[in-house]
């Protein structure tokens, strides 16, 4: 898809209000993590008689400050492992930090890389069903929006399979269509446009148009540069853990391109 | 409705870091409960995928621990010579099935998180809800096993073989060697610590596979080892002296000498094995529920 043709929001209209939904106080992410994908235990009591370990500290986001009025739509850009994912996780309450304080006022809803449909042997709809208990919900919010979720993510009869036969681009429908229809005050969002056919994503970020015209809040995780461009009114560049810039989209945006030694070509700027 | 009204009622969530490793408490137990019905609910669905809610998966639930324990009871009385009466089925059947419940509930446990996978990786809930899910569903296992014991046990009460007791005047009355004692209630708090103990172990378990996967892999020969060296094949009071030295730090010892008791013989046991099974139950509750909870934190970052 080239530029020309992409579906560009323009974050006109949207209300911005003095209220923080999300505040950010120097926050220090630090976690020990293995190499191994699998770690087990033979491996364990192998590497334990050459005395060897394979555990890291990751220092994943140090010192960041930062409030999100409600209504903003904040971009989050920076290099792989940069700390964005790990950021907004903390921000989801899914890793608490460990140093710093993080407020988050309102209910919210996360559309992270993954996805829903944690359990394969279940159907879609077990699966939103137990993904909308987890966070919160009651079985009765939940069921209410079934109809909705269905209709959205359009999968047809493999809502009632189990999640083992779908593709990943179904899988992908139904997360979005979930997160889509959980009414939360605050939307986060990692990279999770990407997957779906050229249909579903017009379909998908004309949803988040509409958001966007509600003024609803908003933490956007993306590498596709034009997307962030056109939809974020704040833009957040974190480099190695650490926030690099703040502002307006277009600032941080150049200065971040031109970091990157990459010239602005369509490659970059072409969505996803 | 102005912007006020909306904020008016919005929760607000403070992410602060955990003091000395554990969440905070208080609001953790608050959320665990208030999230129960994601426990039920994926309980009930891995039941249904399991196909435990059809006719013939229950049917299988119920002809699963008889025939498993026909096997045992054919083999020890084999190796026994074939002396042993319906007080030693009834001993071996109750145990086996407590047996049953706990090994079920570590081997389904002990995946429960590095199975939850992509929900704990995405949303923010407290996880211990995932052993206790799987606790949910051994438990829904175990109580039809409970049924057929109560039929067995007043089957063989009515119909089991009698022995004949003599007095010196040479009158005679036939005994049976089981009979239905209220004593045989107490099962039900016993079983209540037996519960703790299990649930204890099993979160500890369900932790310690995201660390070592392979532990499901060790828990079947670890199990069956644990069988064989606790009094479910046997009487604890057959055992080698050897043995019994070494059974104060086997837990089984006396959680199901007092469980047999109860609930296959009907006789009030000393209360030393009340006491052990009671310390047993809530120290490996606590133990187990606050290593999940200082390890819950890496979950995210481990999966």
């Amino acid at each position: 898809m080239s530029e020309e043709d992409e579906v560009i929001i323009t974050p006109s209209q949207r209300t911005v209000v003095d209220e923080v939904a999300v505040s950010v106080q120097d926050v220090c992410i630090t976690y020990r993590t293995t190499f191994e994908k699998r770690p087990t235990l033979k491996q364990a009591v192998m590497r334990a008689g050459r005395g060897k370990r394979q555990v890291k500290t990751v220092e994943a986001v140090k010192n960041v400050s930062f409030d999100v009025p409600r209504g903003t739509v904040l971009g989050i850009i920076g290099h792989n492992g940069a700390g964005k994912s790990t950021l907004m996780r903390a921000i989801a309450g899914i890793i608490p930090p460990t140093a710093g304080r993080i407020e988050v006022t309102g209910r919210t809803s996360t559309l992270l890389a993954l996805g829903v449909g944690f359990n394969p042997d279940l159907t879609g709809l077990e699966n939103v069903l137990l993904g909308g208990l987890a966070a919160g919900l009651s079985k009765e919010e939940v069921e209410t929006r079934f109809d909705e979720i269905a209709a959205f993510a359009d999968i047809g009869d493999f809502i009632e399979l189990p999640m083992r036969t779908y593709s990943s681009g179904m899988a992908a429908r139904l997360a979005f269509a979930v997160s889509m229809h959980m009414d939360p005050d605050i939307l986060l969002i990692d990279e999770a446009l990407s997957t779906g056919d050229a249909a579903f994503k017009e379909k998908a970020t004309a949803k988040l148009r509409e958001l966007v015209d509600n003024s609803s809040t908003m933490l956007l995780i993306s590498h596709a540069l034009a997307t962030v461009r056109s939809m974020c009114n704040e833009v957040i560049w974190l480099d190695h853990g650490q926030m690099k810039m703040r502002g307006e989209p277009d600032a941080v945006l150049d200065t971040y391109i031109e970091a990157m030694h990459v010239k602005k070509t369509a490659a970059v700027m072409n969505d996803f | 409705m102005s912007a006020d009204a909306a904020i008016v009622g919005r929760p607000v969530q403070v992410y602060e870091p955990y003091r000395s490793g554990l969440p905070p408490l208080v609001p953790y137990v608050k959320n665990l409960w208030r999230r129960r019905h994601f426990a039920i609910e994926l309980s009930r669905a891995s039941m249904r995928a399991a196909h435990t809610d059809t006719v013939f998966g229950q049917l299988w639930l119920v002809i699963n621990p008889l025939l498993n324990a026909c096997v045992y009871f054919l083999l020890v009385n084999i190796i026994n010579g074939g002396t042993r009466g319906p007080d030693f089925f009834t001993h071996l059947i109750a145990g086996l099935f407590v047996f049953n419940f706990l090994q079920n509930s570590l081997t389904q446990g002990a995946e429960s998180v590095t199975k939850g996978g992509k929900l704990v990786l995405n949303t923010s809930f407290p996880l211990l809800l995932l052993p206790y899910a799987t606790m949910r569903t051994s438990f829904y296992r175990f109580l039809p096993s409970m049924g057929i014991y109560a039929v067995l046990f007043a089957g063989l009460e009515y119909f089991g073989p009698r022995t004949q007791k003599c007095n010196a005047a040479g009158a005679c009355v036939d005994l049976n060697t089981l009979h239905f004692s209220w004593i045989q209630l107490l099962a039900i708090p016993v079983f209540a610590f037996i519960w703790l103990y299990v649930a204890g172990l099993t979160t500890f378990m369900a932790a310690l596979t995201v660390y070592f996967r392979d532990t499901t892999q060790f828990l079947p020969y670890a199990t069956r080892i644990w069988l064989y060296l606790s009094p479910v094949l046997y009487y604890a009071d057959q055992m080698k002296p050897w043995m019994t030295k070494f059974e104060m730090f086997n837990p089984l010892y006396p959680i199901l000498g007092l469980w047999g008791d109860v609930i296959a013989r009907g006789q009030l046991p000393h209360a030393s094995w009340w006491i052990a099974t009671v310390a047993w139950g809530l120290g490996s509750f606590a133990v187990g529920t606050l290593y999940f909870l200082s390890r819950e934190r890496d979950f995210a970052v481990r999966l």
